[in-house]
Order: structure tokens, then C-alpha cells, then sequence
């Protein structure tokens, strides 16, 4: 039977088939191999950092800095990756430890993550511009190699997105320790009576969340193939909109990885939909929020058709 | 002499001032059944929390099997022990399915294939437990109604994987079970104590403890104070024993001279104050009262003459403005009627926190200090000269004494006797029984119910704990 809980979770497919068809209605010409490629390549990046952003939100935080993180990384790539790739891999696994530390500043001392990502966002940034003052720098030979490889028949992001959505689904919904790292946003009370660390789990997650964040810049350096501290400024409230438009919740953990990655990539094609419809960028971000705020509403309706019944 | 499962030896366990565990001895045998009962902060579910490692205690021992293991006590320790408990509060995560759930409380369940004998072994619980139960182990808790929850933690509790199972404790399992699964789970329990499962069984419903139990422990102010078989107690008898045998408190009589006309109606009636009353709510804990108290504020299904003030019991979470001045937690509720022009008028604000400081002798050097300078029982006399500076006729009062120091209860129980003197008509939800000793009446509620009304010489511990702990449909 198809009840009020399938057509909630069927939603960010819906929304995704309805953009995607009002871009071909409008731009016949995207309906290609070319034309896809094009429209989604970025999508890549923007699904990485919300696959990151999910993993934050799965123990009911929020990471106000991916989006500076990932400018960050972008600058490291550019940089001493090339350079000096051991250098710029160990200054990544840094990255990575930091965001460690992070989860476990935030689980012990009680903070509020919004309070310290929020912080950290400007420490990042800072960092980013002290190593690239301006827009510069090369991006390493195999990752401009591997983001602008071709694939036969259908187009890389779409492969890619694929891939990205069945891993994550499948390590943190299907896997045992999934179990335990969705239990701990549910009732972390519970997790720490059954004997569960919550100080591991969580340090676990933004670990994850981080190592996410650095292949979004990552992809995105091969994408722009040259480094700029403010390259994914708009990718924190990007990332928070696709969890979201994907049918997980701000709290409970309630996340959904296949659903994030079509919101990262319903929220991508949204941008090409705007320019195809040729309206100035100047309102392009309003358009934006308008079809967020218009998925949302259907899905507070069909929840609240739930809870009535 | 065979060697106890386990053993809390002389534990005791003290929250800031409050002693909520003064020494408790308490050993269970394999096999046995122990009921625990007792009233409202009798220290029942502290010392399970001890038991089951999430509190650690603050003197005395745990042992298991004969050897003391307090230094390194924790849930982790207590589950490989074979410790498993269904406390009140639910602990299911509502965001997992039922064999998810299952997963988070076995670390043995991981590898290839985990989730196939989650299902299996949590499916043959309920099976064994509840049969016909009608439980999916795909269900998501949160799409489970109330009662069904309860049956999967009970049969989650009862599973086995590596660690072996030698207690469980049950904390009120029955509550959101009908009369069908509830006996369905009592037999189990005795058969499950037959197999050498150890079973400790806390509830208020008597008939169920005494039915089910061997031996019945009765606790009261943190105290183990009669512990018999179960054989040789009845219904009446542990009653008595749960109550206190002499308090000679002041009764508040011959008070409620000046009471004069209904000013209150709740409850299609059953639930009536007059003018000049001090009205008790009394029962268990959690069993209504506080809603009762919200929907008389909220002018629901009640009817109400003159305006309200409400003084929350749990002062951090509904009560203060913890970061404001003591003076304005006070009068934040007369703003309106200090108006002039629009404007709050800061003369007669500071008159009116002068005024409230020196009546309720709130102590502090100066009421413009944050409110977090003062002892919670300071706190909650600043809750209390909220309500009454108000132009409120009626105040509803949800259990305000909680953690409060006797002496600053004193001076408020005195302060109520005189508003209520005055022509104020209090209706006061307590815990404890001694605060039934200053009022009028008072309701006694059971699921939500008010199923006693008691007044005069009828007032008594003895009535309350009768009608709270009534069985349904006896």
C-alpha cells in the first residue's frame, strides 16, 4: 500500500524528476550527454559536501563550515599538493584529525556546534587566504585527469553521484556500526546505557564528515583545475539544503544518503534551470530558496497528513 | 551458603544536598524474583541506576558474584555482567527499526549477516514473550504505538548473544501494556525465574508485585525498611509499610473558614476549588497532574473566574530567566500592570522588587544581581514572589518544592496559609506527602484520572497511597 511515509521518502525523487524536466522542456539541448555533463559536473562536489554536512547532522549538529573547509582544501590542493604532494597529504590528514578534535570539543564540553563551526568557518577562511592571498595555484595532474575523464554512454557526475549515494548508504544504513552512529542523533541516552562511547561515535562522524569535505574540494579543484579561498563560500547552506531537500531531519537522525545526494544534485540542476530561464543571477539565489522553500511546505504538508491520521 | 548473583552493599548516593540513597543492602539470589516498591522518591529507581552502572554511587559496594567490582562499575561492566534493564523513560532509539535497536544493545551482532539474526533473535523473544504481538522487526520504533515499544525493549532485554544473562530489572513494565500482555509478561517472568534468570520487578501496581514476587523489598526516603517474602505481606500491609508511621504535622484545619464562592471547575467538574482554598493534587508521579495543571492554565475544559499565575516546579527548564536580575524574574509577570504611557514604569518596578525581596525574605544583597547568584530555594521563593506580586487570584502550582531545603519551605508553606487566608485560592501538585498536611483537599489521580477525593480527618498518607496504588478494575 502506498501510504503518507512512502510518498515523504519518494519526495526528493519527485523534486528531482520535476526540475530535470522543466530544464528539458526548456532547454531541449541538455537532454545529451554534452548537456548533462555540463549541468551536472558540479553537482559532484556539492553532493561530497552534503554527503559531509549529513554525516554532521546524523548526531544532530550542524557544520556551519564546510563550505569555507572545502575553499580550504581547494587552496591546499593547489598548492602543495602539487608542489609537494607528502606535504599537502599530510596537511589534508591534519584537516582530518582537526575535525576529530572537533566532534570531540563539541561532545565534551557540551558547546553548540552551530557556536563553533560558525568560529571555525573564519579560521579556515583565514588559513585559505593566507595560503592563496589571490586566486591561483594548479590543481594536481591526475585529479584535473580524473574529473574531466569521459565516460562512455553516460556522463561521469551522473556515475559518480551513483557511487557516492550507494557507499554511504550502505556503511551508514545498512552497516552494523551505521546502526550505532544513526542511534546516537535518535537517543544518545540509550547508546551510552548499552555500553557505547558517545565521545567515539561522535569523533567517528565529523572524522567522516571532515574526509568528505576534502574530496568535495578535491572534486571541486579538478573541476576548476586552480585554487581560490572563496571558491565554495555558498556550499554551507548548500550542503544543510540538500540533507534537508533529501528527506533527512535537523534532529533525530533521521538522514537519508541516496536522498542527499539527489538533493545535492536537485539543487545543482536548479542553478542551470535559472540560467536557462535567463534570470540575472542578482535573484538567482532567490530563485534557489523559493524551490527549497516549496519542497519543504509539500513535505510539512504530507507530515502533517501523517501525524493527523 | 550459595553465592549471590549480585549485591549492593550499603550504597549510598547523595545529588548536591539531597541524600537520595542513605545505605542500601540489597542482594538478589540466581533465580529469584524480587519485587521493589515504594512511594515517590523512595530511592527505587537511584539504586536500579546503580545497579545497572549509569549512576555510580557515592558510598558502599557492588558485587557480583562475591567480588567487589564498585572501582570499575559502568554500564559497559554491568552488561557483561548479565545486568540488563527496562527502565521508565524508554530507551529504544525511535529513528532505528526494531532489529537495529536490537543491534544496539549486543556488540556481537556485526559481521555479514548481522541484521538477518537480529531479526531472528528478537522475533523469537516477542514470540516466546508476547505471542501474537503483531511486531515487525523492520517496524521503525517511532511508528510503534506506546505499548508495543515497551514489549520490544522488554523482549530486547531478555535476548542473548555473547554476554550472558543473569538480571534483569524491570522499572514499571506493565504501564503501557493492557491487562492481556501484561500477564503474558508476569508468566514469563516467573518462568524465566525458574530457568535461574534473576528478575528484579518494580511496580505500583501491588497486586502484580505480590503475585509475581518471592520476596518483596520496600523502600522509603532511601531506605530498604522492610524486606519479607512475598508470602507474607498482603495488599494492606505493604501499603502500610510504605507509609511513615507517625507525623504529627500541624494540620492546616479550621483555615478554610473564610471560603466563599467556586472560582474553579476542571475536569467536567470533578475538580473544584473555591475561593480561599488550598488544593492538593496528590498521586504518583507522572500520573496527570501536571496536565491537568497546564489545561486549568490554558483555560481548557475548565472554567475559571479571576486570572492565573503558574510557579513551575522544574525551575531550570520552565521557571527562571537565568540570565536577568533577580528583581526582574520577580516582575516580569506585573509588567503589564505597571504601565504608563506604554512604558514600564521603573519606579514602581523597583518598588515592587523591593517589596517582594524583604516579604519573602529572598536572600541576596541586591535584587539587581543575576539570578543564578541564589540557592535554588532562593530561586524558587523568587518563582513564588513572581506569582504572587501578580494580580493572579489563583495559582497553580506544579510540585514547586522539589530539591528545596526545609527551611525555605517553612517560610513558603507559611506564606501560602496567609495568601490563601487572604482569598487566594491555591491548587498545588506535590510529591511529597507532607505538603498534603497544608491543604484543604486534595485530588488523588491514578492514569490520568482522579480517582479519590479526600478532605478533613480523610486526609491522610494511608488514604493517599490506598487510592494511589488501587489495582484496576479490582
Amino acid at each position: 500500500m502506498l501510504t503518507r511515509r512512502h510518498v515523504r521518502q519518494a519526495l526528493p525523487f519527485i523534486s528531482l524528476a520535476v526540475v530535470l524536466l522543466a530544464t528539458f522542456y526548456v532547454q531541449p539541448r541538455a537532454m545529451s550527454y554534452f548537456g548533462l555533463n555540463l549541468m551536472l559536473q558540479y553537482a559532484v562536489p556539492i553532493a561530497l559536501a552534503t554527503i559531509a554536512q549529513m554525516f554532521i547532522i546524523t548526531a544532530n549538529d550542524l557544520d556551519l563550515s564546510i563550505g569555507p573547509f572545502v575553499g580550504l582544501v581547494s587552496c591546499i590542493g593547489a598548492t602543495f599538493l602539487t608542489q609537494s604532494p607528502l606535504l599537502g597529504v599530510f596537511l589534508l590528514a591534519l584537516l582530518l584529525v582537526a575535525y576529530g578534535l572537533i566532534g570531540a570539543l563539541v561532545h565534551l564540553r557540551s558547546l553548540p556546534s552551530i557556536v563553533v563551526t560558525l568560529g571555525l568557518s573564519f579560521v579556515w577562511l583565514g588559513i585559505a587566504v593566507l595560503i592563496l592571498p589571490s586566486p591561483g595555484g594548479k590543481a594536481p595532474v591526475w585529479l584535473k585527469a580524473l574529473m574531466g575523464f569521459s565516460m562512455p554512454v553516460v556522463p561521469l557526475p551522473i556515475i559518480a553521484a551513483l557511487v557516492i549515494g550507494v557507499v554511504v548508504h550502505v556503511t551508514l544504513m545498512t552497516s552494523s556500526y551505521g546502526v550505532i552512529a544513526r542511534g546516537a542523533g535518535g537517543n544518545d541516552k540509550a547508546l551510552v546505557r548499552a555500553g557505547w562511547s558517545m565521545l567515539r561515535t561522535k569523533v567517528m562522524l565529523y572524522m567522516t564528515a571532515g574526509f568528505f569535505g576534502i574530496l568535495s574540494g578535491l572534486a571541486l579543484l579538478g573541476l576548476t583545475t586552480s585554487g581560490d579561498a572563496h571558491v565554495a563560500d555558498r556550499y554551507t547552506l548548500y550542503s544543510i539544503a540538500g540533507v534537508i531537500l533529501g528527506g533527512g531531519e535537523f534532529i533525530g537522525g533521521r538522514v537519508s544518503p541516496l536522498g542527499a545526494v539527489v538533493g545535492a544534485i536537485t539543487l545543482a540542476l536548479a542553478g542551470s534551470f535559472l540560467i536557462f530561464l535567463r534570470i540575472s543571477p542578482d535573484w538567482q539565489i532567490g530563485a534557489q530558496g523559493a524551490i527549497l522553500i516549496i519542497v519543504l511546505a509539500l513535505r510539512a504538508l504530507v507530515s502533517y497528513g501523517e501525524a493527523r491520521q | 551458603m550459595t553465592v549471590e548473583t549480585i549485591v549492593l552493599d550499603g550504597v549510598e548516593k547523595t545529588f548536591g544536598a539531597v541524600r537520595a540513597l542513605q545505605g542500601v543492602t540489597l542482594a538478589v539470589g540466581a533465580g529469584e524474583c524480587v519485587g521493589l516498591v515504594g512511594h515517590n522518591g523512595a530511592g527505587k529507581s537511584t539504586l536500579m541506576h546503580v545497579l545497572a552502572g549509569t549512576l555510580v554511587p557515592t558510598a558502599g559496594q557492588v558485587l557480583v558474584g562475591g567480588v567487589d567490582v564498585t572501582a570499575h562499575w559502568s554500564p559497559a561492566a554491568a552488561r557483561a555482567a548479565g545486568i540488563r534493564c527496562v527502565f521508565q523513560e524508554l530507551s529504544l532509539c525511535p529513528n532505528l527499526t526494531v532489529a537495529e535497536n536490537v543491534r544496539v544493545s549486543h556488540r556481537a551482532l556485526k559481521g555479514w549477516g548481522w541484521k538477518p539474526r537480529a531479526r531472528k533473535l528478537i522475533m523469537d523473544k516477542l514470540d516466546g514473550i508476547f505471542p501474537g504481538h503483531g511486531i515487525s522487526a523492520d517496524d521503525e520504533v517511532a511508528d510503534l504505538a506506546i505499548g508495543k515499544r515497551q514489549m520490544a525493549e522488554i523482549a530486547r532485554a531478555f535476548t542473548v548473544t555473547d554476554a550472558p544473562l543473569k538480571l534483569v530489572i524491570l522499572d514499571e513494565p506493565t504501564s503501557s501494556l493492557d491487562a492481556v500482555t501484561a500477564r503474558q509478561l508476569l508468566d514469563f517472568v516467573k518462568a524465566e525465574a525458574v530457568r535461574g534468570t534473576s528478575i528484579i520487578l518494580i511496580s505500583h501496581l501491588l497486586g502484580e508485585v505480590l503475585s509475581t514476587a518471592g520476596r518483596i523489598v520496600v523502600m522509603k526516603d532511601g531506605m530498604s525498611v522492610v524486606e519479607k517474602s512475598g508470602r507474607d505481606f498482603t495488599r494492606d500491609s505493604l501499603v502500610k509499610a510504605m507509609g511513615s508511621e507517625a507525623r504529627h504535622a500541624v494540620r492546616r484545619a479550621g483555615q478554610a473558614a473564610s471560603v466563599a464562592g467556586v472560582v474553579l471547575r476542571a475536569g467536567g467538574g470533578s475538580l473544584t476549588a473555591r475561593k480561599g482554598e488550598v488544593i492538593g493534587l496528590a498521586g504518583l508521579a507522572g500520573h496527570g497532574q501536571t496536565r491537568q495543571l497546564l489545561s486549568i492554565f490554558a483555560r481548557k475544559s475548565a472554567e475559571v473566574e479571576g486570572a492565573m499565575a503558574f510557579i513551575a516546579g522544574d525551575r531550570q527548564t520552565d521557571g527562571i530567566f537565568n540570565l536577568w536580575s533577580i528583581g526582574q524574574n520577580i516582575s516580569v509577570r506585573s509588567l503589564a500592570a505597571m504601565r504608563r504611557m506604554g512604558l514600564v514604569d521603573a519606579t514602581a518596578e523597583t518598588a515592587l522588587e523591593e517589596e517582594w525581596k524583604t516579604r519573602m525574605a529572598i536572600r541576596t544583597p541586591d535584587v539587581n544581581n543575576n539570578i543564578l547568584t541564589l540557592s535554588g530555594g532562593n530561586q524558587q521563593k523568587a518563582l513564588f514572589a513572581r506569582a504572587l506580586a501578580s494580580d493572579a487570584k489563583i495559582l497553580l502550582m506544579d510540585d514547586p518544592m522539589r530539591g528545596v531545603d526545609i527551611g525555605t519551605k517553612q517560610e513558603v508553606y507559611a506564606m501560602i496559609a496567609a495568601e490563601a487566608a487572604a482569598g487566594r485560592t491555591f491548587i498545588w501538585y506535590t510529591t511529597e506527602m507532607d505538603e498534603l498536611q497544608h491543604c484543604d483537599r486534595a485530588y488523588v489521580f491514578r492514569n490520568t484520572e482522579i480517582v479519590a477525593e479526600l478532605s478533613g480527618d480523610a486526609l491522610t498518607e494511608e488514604n493517599v497511597l490506598q487510592a494511589s496504588f488501587a489495582e484496576k478494575a479490582a
